[in-house]
């Protein structure tokens, strides 16, 4: 559908919330949490917080949560039985105040969940989720969305796109998609016309630090180069980078059994993890750190554009801000753009 | 600081160390871990109330091992870590020279692990007074109070393992986590789950923790996973008379002797 643009109010969000939150969606927001913003479902509108930059954790685990169940099973004297999980019983989700990095990582994450295999309970989340992106009016030295194709007020991905115009003004509302049309319709008294209303003044300034096909076409070249140790020196192997991007889809599957009965479970991992990779024989194909931290950058800059013709980074700077060693991605990035080859 | 560059510049030019470990500024007036290995690259070296990472945490990582012999620049925290992992038998003065820091920057030379060890025992490991209100709540709780206040803690844990990657004596190249057969630990970051690995971390830490804070400030969501190890610093002083680490002692609660008590069994 054709991009629709309306106003609605600052003091109005509240009431556009209210009236989602009381038809029977759940609201995932940004709430802070021992001084760290991350998504969880919201009740009163004034538990969500603003103004920031971006939150720790992506929202990903909407439609990928952490740990998943993905069927029960028993065992009895007539044999196994399974019992799958029933998509009625996947809630419907607002997702508010997702920034356009974030939005633009859902079609990542998708195409990873669709390469081969359609995963069914992953799809069927996300057809329950209607985006509500917030464009950017600030960012920090840790943004890059607009040197792999993203921008501050970019709509890929959202189903409505709200933007502040000026400090505390009212919002630029572009309603994308057939669920955005949807939300927006459960108060239509809250939009207005939006004239001849622009957002681009009002976006963050994001400078372009490379071009991330520069970098796909580097790694080509840049498999054994000795900067892969020198860069990761000083990771000490934790997942959190994975844990807090955007696009990681890494998980392990776990059955949690108790008796003759158990679950099977879906949980994150990280290729950061020197087990990720160790074989029951003992070999460790990326035996050390920084085999594991290649295989990280090009897995999203090389594999999966190769594969799956998307990239897998997003430029939300997530990685650098929650390493607990300062590991700086953009900086790695241009090591790379600069390397002689 | 100057000092410390110069000294630092010294080791590496005469090649007595290979490589420096220190602090250089990082991003967003953060500072990071520079493995200095040149005198060019011993000029970025800086130390001040920033410099929080306990840097004793790659002297156990294979790939900073293979540079050859290390020099360290080691705050208090770092340097009890050190004497921690000397008893354990995974640094040796023959591997591993240490830059003492005092709190002002001055740097302190030593000439082995004992001396850094005499240097240990001066001071005592003391909480921080900020944390006696929060410890003094949840020794007041009741157990199940006190469940809950830890379910509901761990909960955002998602399991990155920060707190453990930057803690320096969790080195294990396998982690009890990490056992499958039996699976001691529940995968998922889930209560049990959650709750099963931290306790399990902790208790693993018990008489070796020197109290640095890595852990805490490692964890990208914020969980106040230090309370569990100062708590065990404060009954490892009322049950077994404090803990210090030391090269030669006994461990604290990995030590057994032949004599000691065993009523609490049956």
């Amino acid at each position: 559908m054709k991009i629709e643009k309306k106003i609605i109010r600052k003091d109005s969000l509240e009431k556009l919330f209210d009236k989602l939150r009381g038809s029977n969606h759940e609201v995932f927001a940004p709430m802070t949490r021992n001084g760290k913003l991350s998504y969880h479902p919201v009740d009163k509108f004034s538990e969500i917080s603003d103004g920031y930059i971006q939150t720790t954790q992506s929202s990903k685990e909407v439609s990928f949560p952490r740990t998943e169940k993905l069927l029960d099973y028993s065992k009895n004297a007539d044999g196994m039985h399974v019992k799958g999980i029933d998509p009625e019983q996947i809630p419907s989700v607002i997702l508010w105040g997702v920034r356009p990095c974030d939005t633009m990582g859902i079609g990542q994450l998708s195409s990873i969940f669709n390469w081969d295999y359609k995963d069914e309970i992953y799809n069927n989340r996300l057809s329950k989720v209607t985006v509500f992106g917030f464009s950017c009016n600030k960012a920090d030295e840790y943004c890059f969305c607009t040197s792999v194709n993203g921008n501050p007020g970019s709509t890929e991905g959202s189903d409505i796109l709200f933007t502040m115009m000026g400090e505390n003004g009212d919002y630029l509302a572009e309603i994308i998609s057939e669920k955005g049309a949807a939300a927006a319709a459960a108060a239509p008294e809250l939009f207005t016309e939006a004239g001849n209303a622009e957002k681009e003044k009002y976006l963050a300034s994001v400078p372009v630090k490379f071009n991330r096909e520069e970098i796909h076409d580097k790694l080509d070249k840049y498999f054994e180069s000795p900067e892969w140790v020198e860069q990761s020196l000083k990771c000490i192997g934790c997942g959190a980078c994975a844990y807090v991007c955007p696009t990681c889809a890494c998980f392990d599957i776990q059955d949690e059994q108790h008796g003759k009965s158990g679950k099977r479970v879906r949980c994150w991992d990280s290729c950061g993890f020197s087990l990720f990779t160790l074989h029951t024989s003992g070999h460790n194909p990326r035996e050390v750190q920084s085999a594991r931290w290649r295989q990280r950058i090009m897995h999203k800059f090389s594999y999966m554009p190769d594969r799956l013709s998307v990239y897998g980074c997003t430029g939300c700077g997530r990685c650098s801000r929650a390493c607990p060693a300062d590991m700086n991605i953009l900086e790695h990035l241009i090591t790379i753009k600069e390397a002689a080859l | 600081m100057d000092e410390l560059r110069k000294r630092a510049k010294e080791l590496l030019e005469a090649g007595t160390v290979k490589v420096v470990i220190g602090y250089e500024n990082g991003s967003a007036g953060k500072t990071r871990a520079l493995f200095a290995r040149n005198a060019a690259e011993a000029d970025k070296l800086i130390f001040d109330s920033r410099c929080i990472m306990n840097l004793a945490a790659y002297l156990t990582k294979t790939e900073v091992k293979g540079i050859g012999k290390m020099a360290i620049t080691a705050p208090l925290p770092a340097m009890r870590a050190i004497i921690q992992l000397a008893s354990e038998f995974q640094v040796s003065d023959d591997k591993l020279m240490v830059l003492g820091l005092t709190p002002d920057a001055k740097m302190l030379e030593f000439k082995s692990l004992s001396e850094v060890e005499e240097y240990v025992h001066k001071s005592a490991i003391e909480i921080e007074a900020k944390y006696n209100e929060k410890l003094e709540k949840l020794n007041g709780m009741t157990p199940s109070e006190r469940w809950n206040f830890w379910i509901g803690e761990l909960s955002p844990c998602f399991k990155c393992y920060a707190c453990r990657a930057a803690c320096p004596m969790c080195y294990c190249h396998k982690c009890t986590v990490e056992f499958n057969q039996p699976q001691w630990i529940p995968v998922p970051s889930d209560d049990l789950g959650n709750l099963e690995w931290h306790m399990m971390r902790a208790i693993h830490l018990a008489g070796r923790c020197v109290d640095c804070d890595a852990c805490y400030n490692a964890c990208p969501l914020g969980i106040p996973l230090n309370l569990l190890t100062k708590r065990m610093l404060i009954d490892a002083k009322e049950y077994f008379g404090g803990y210090q680490p030391s090269i030669k002692a006994d461990h604290l609660m990995s030590t057994y002797k032949p004599g000691d008590k065993d009523n609490f069994i049956m």
